[in-house]
């Protein structure tokens, strides 16, 4: 095979892989400063992408644009569910917030199949099958798109941790939960406005990947176990991790899909969370805990 | 008297702080020995080194003649060392019962007779009425204690006491105290402990080693140990000498 | 034996229990096809729900994946019956190999690189789709489009070849039920069961009093590895069709984890009482809906994952320790 088509497979997977990225880095934040694993992290982007479906089909909405207002309706459903139902587990052992996830991750999926039905549905905007030359590369516009969308939004997310006050005071409940408190911080409410970021990244997210890719209900776990690969890969608590992570798992997957068959895209993705388990646990930017 | 245990020029570093600086002592069988020293002098480090937390950076430590530093804690356990943690760790679910009887299990393989190990070491430790208790449930001296029973429960040579006297009352302490002696007058336990409170130390101890940033500076015996001038100086400040 | 057994269980309870049991064997009489499926679909999900509760109940470690376990058993059994006409009953002995091997080996990589707590579940999950996505390109077992066991005729029931009536699997799966609570009843009372819960309560307390917790730790997986391998076994010559997509699925691993921590993990009717209440009522869920003229798939789940909340928030412990607390049967049950 030319380089070219490998060149194009490993941009498309770039692409695809900022998405998942971004996806993925809704979950380190959750993570990072709550220490919770959000089990229904999957389940919350098949959410989000049903929204920009629905969206799409009824007023004819780009999923892009819909982007803002689907990330708005995942902030307030991240922040109600940890204000009322996970900020009293903080203390409890760590399965039971674990199982309590679970238990709302079942429910969400469920409750899709309901709605929805088990068809997959789409979004087939008027640029679908339009493609951008570069060169040798052929890239799909809806990927483009898609993917520098997921740049602009991680951006806006970096630059509200670093440069503003809430963000700093977010980033200090992650460092140092006690001495947060002493120093006046509203925990629990900080926490309920992470996990609610967190939830607005995937809703963008998901406002994306309906672009590229179609959605039925028990798609939820295989996302959520591939955001988790991605940011154990790119390191647990690292920003940037999860967007490194996502690109690579992007890359890796999208050629061993080339090389061998695209079914078999899974088990690389498994392989590596299993080496990197073992021999790397802290990712590539984690730090050794 | 013959050495149990023997520590030879040990030492451990954390990421640049020098915990422990080669340090070495030995103990005899049937002694009780204390190690005392200002807060962050390493004392637990070297604690955990003996029970097997983790392994010294360079040095030996010999047990009855066989070296033992490398192994892990149950191993070392095997051997016949058992160990209390400064903050305790009962198993909290399960009962004081059931906690001491865990250990016996470790020298007893059939769960009656560790149970009826349990039960003596229970009356020795005066927890047996207590225990169907959920070990979560126990008073700090209770569980100080029930820490003790599990120890003992394993039939160690020697006892590794972190701190056991932390959070007693005098008259607690004064209880631990002479159970400690009559563990170490009865069976010859020999005992090895990390006290703050001076006055376990002075009415336990027969041999005392004070360590300082990482290292030895004093052994000997008790009232020695205490006039000594380097020893006031590390606790109270050179100025105050 | 029965004198070690009844030990802890004090008189009322032992009398519920043979009660129940009774009931339980002339139910067939009583009962109707429908109801036998749905006391078959308790007692699969009480049974696995005590295997996994070894792992978790018992030792503390949260395994999400332990639908690997069930397929590794189904397919090894399934397989050696329709190409080599081998019984199940033997063929079990090769299924609890294999997954006492996959056991060993993901434990032992798991432990020897000190993956815990929810990077241990994870580490669960991966193997298990790992298997589905492996077995989905097996073409040798027929891959994703399936594997079928040669259905034979149903008016007769062999047991050594389990091709046969419902009624049968309803003694079968009885009898598997029966047999896991009496096993771990002896494992949990015995040196074994008092590391276990050494090592669940406080791992390093455990090994400061000599408990070799990698062996242990290994041997609770390999345990509940092997019995769950019992329960593949039964899906595959019960439903006769075996589907990586289902048998390995991460919703068969998470539907096996309901009953145990629904009924209260670590004990030993936990998973049983679990298995009754959730099955017993999501089943009168279904038929009400379907009499209402109203069939929603995913009702059942949703229903599964509200009970889920209600007791991980109400009563963390389970209902079991709440209700032997209430009827006060008090035995020692964990």
């Amino acid at each position: 095979m030319s380089t070219d088509i490998y060149l194009n497979v490993a941009v498309s997977g770039v692409l695809t892989g900022l998405v998942y990225g971004l996806m993925a880095l809704g979950l380190s934040v959750i993570f990072g400063v709550i220490r919770v694993v959000n089990f229904a992290h999957g389940e919350m982007t098949t959410v989000a992408m049903y929204l920009a479906v629905v969206l799409f089909a009824t007023l004819g909405l780009d999923p892009l644009l819909m982007m803002v207002p689907i990330a708005g309706v995942l902030f307030v459903f991240g922040y109600a569910l940890q204000r009322w139902l996970i900020n009293p587990f903080i203390n409890r052992p760590e399965h039971s917030q674990f199982i309590l996830l679970v238990a709302v991750a079942i429910i969400l999926a469920n409750g899709l199949l309901i709605v929805f039905g088990p068809d997959a549905r789409s979004v087939q905007t008027s640029y679908a099958f339009d493609s951008f030359m570069i060169g040798p590369l052929i890239v799909d516009a809806t990927k483009a798109f898609a993917g520098l969308a997921a740049i602009a939004v991680a951006a806006a997310l970096f630059a509200f941790f670093r440069l503003t006050q809430l963000g700093t005071a977010i980033r200090a409940c992650a460092d140092n939960y006690t001495g947060a408190q002493v120093i006046g911080l509203n925990v629990p409410r900080l926490y309920a406005l992470t996990f609610g970021l967190g939830a607005a990244c995937v809703g963008a997210a998901g406002a994306m990947l309906a672009l590229v890719t179609d959605v039925t209900p028990p798609l939820g776990p295989s996302f959520t176990l591939l955001a988790f690969v991605i940011v154990i890969v790119g390191g647990l608590g690292s920003m940037p991790g999860a967007l490194a992570g996502g690109i690579l798992i992007g890359v890796i997957a999208a050629l061993a899909g080339l090389l061998y068959t695209p079914s078999a895209k899974g088990m690389f993705v498994f392989a590596i969370l299993v080496l990197v388990l073992l021999f790397r646990p802290q990712g590539i930017f984690g730090r050794r805990a | 008297m013959s050495t149990l245990l023997s520590i030879d020029g040990i030492s451990k570093r954390f990421r640049g702080l020098v915990a422990v600086d080669r340090l070495s002592f030995q103990v005899d069988q049937g002694d009780i020995f204390a190690v005392i020293g200002p807060n962050g002098a390493g004392k637990t480090t070297l604690f955990n080194m003996i029970a097997g937390v983790f392994s010294p950076d360079g040095g030996t430590i010999v047990l009855s003649g066989e070296r033992i530093n490398g192994l892990s804690p149950d191993q070392i356990c095997h051997r016949g060392v058992g160990r209390t943690f400064q903050i305790v760790r009962p198993f909290p679910a399960l009962s004081v019962e059931d906690n001491v009887i865990v250990a016996a299990l470790l020298h007893r393989h059939l769960v009656p007779d560790a149970r009826a190990h349990a039960g003596e070491v229970l009356r020795q430790l005066y927890l047996y009425d207590k225990r169907a208790q959920r070990a979560s449930g126990l008073t700090l001296p209770d569980r100080k204690r029930l820490e003790l029973a599990r120890a003992l429960a394993t039939d160690p040579k020697l006892l590794l006491l972190d701190e056991v006297m932390a959070g007693l009352r005098p008259t607690e302490t004064d209880r631990m105290v002479s159970i400690l002696k009559e563990l170490n007058r009865s069976r010859g336990l020999t005992i090895l402990l990390i006290e703050h409170v001076m006055r376990a130390v002075m009415a336990l101890a027969a041999r005392v080693l004070v360590m300082h940033h990482g290292a030895a500076i004093a052994e000997g015996a008790p009232d020695q140990v205490v006039r000594d001038r380097a020893v006031i100086e590390s606790y109270l400040g050179a100025e105050t000498v | 034996m029965i004198a070690r057994l009844a030990e802890n269980v004090s008189p009322r309870a032992a009398t519920a229990l043979v009660l129940l049991l009774l009931a339980l064997l002339v139910a067939p009489w009583f009962a109707n096809d429908y109801l036998l499926t749905v006391l078959i679909l308790i007692f699969y999900f009480a049974y696995t729900g005590q295997a996994w509760n070894i792992m978790m109940g018992f030792t503390g470690q949260l395994s999400l994946g332990h639908a690997i376990y069930i397929g590794l058993g189904a397919y090894t059994t399934a397989v050696l019956f329709s190409f080599s006409g081998i019984s199940p009953w033997l063929g079990s002995f090769a299924a609890i190999l294999v997954t006492v091997l996959c056991g060993a080996m993901i434990g032992f990589l798991a432990f020897r690189f000190r993956v815990s707590g929810v990077y241990f579940a994870i580490l669960t999950i991966a193997f298990a789709e790992f298997a589905r996505i492996g077995f989905d390109h097996l073409s040798y077992v027929g891959g994703s489009a399936g594997f079928f066991l040669p259905v034979a005729n149903y008016t007769q029931s062999d047991l050594w070849t389990l091709r046969g009536k419902p009624i049968m699997f309803y003694y079968l799966s009885l009898g598997m039920t029966v047999a896991a609570v009496v096993m771990c009843h002896i494992m949990i009372s015995s040196r074994l069961g008092y590391f276990w819960l050494a090592i669940r309560e406080d791992e390093e307390a455990a090994r400061a009093v000599g408990i070799n917790t990698f062996r242990y730790k290994l041997i609770a997986v390999v345990i509940s590895a092997a019995m769950t391998s019992l329960a593949g076994v039964f899906f595959a010559f019960y439903y006769n069709n075996l589907f990586p997509e289902e048998v390995f699925s991460i919703n068969r691993s998470i539907e096996l984890i309901l009953a145990p921590i629904f009924g209260g993990l670590g004990t030993l009717f936990g998973p049983i009482l679990g298995a009754f209440m959730l099955t017993g009522l999501a089943e009168t869920l279904t038929t009400t809906l379907a009499a209402l003229g109203v069939d929603v798939p995913g009702a059942k789940q949703v229903f599964y994952g509200i009970c889920l909340l209600l007791v991980i928030t109400v009563l963390p412990d389970g209902v079991w320790p709440w209700l032997y607390r209430r009827l006060g049967l008090a035995g020692r049950c964990e």
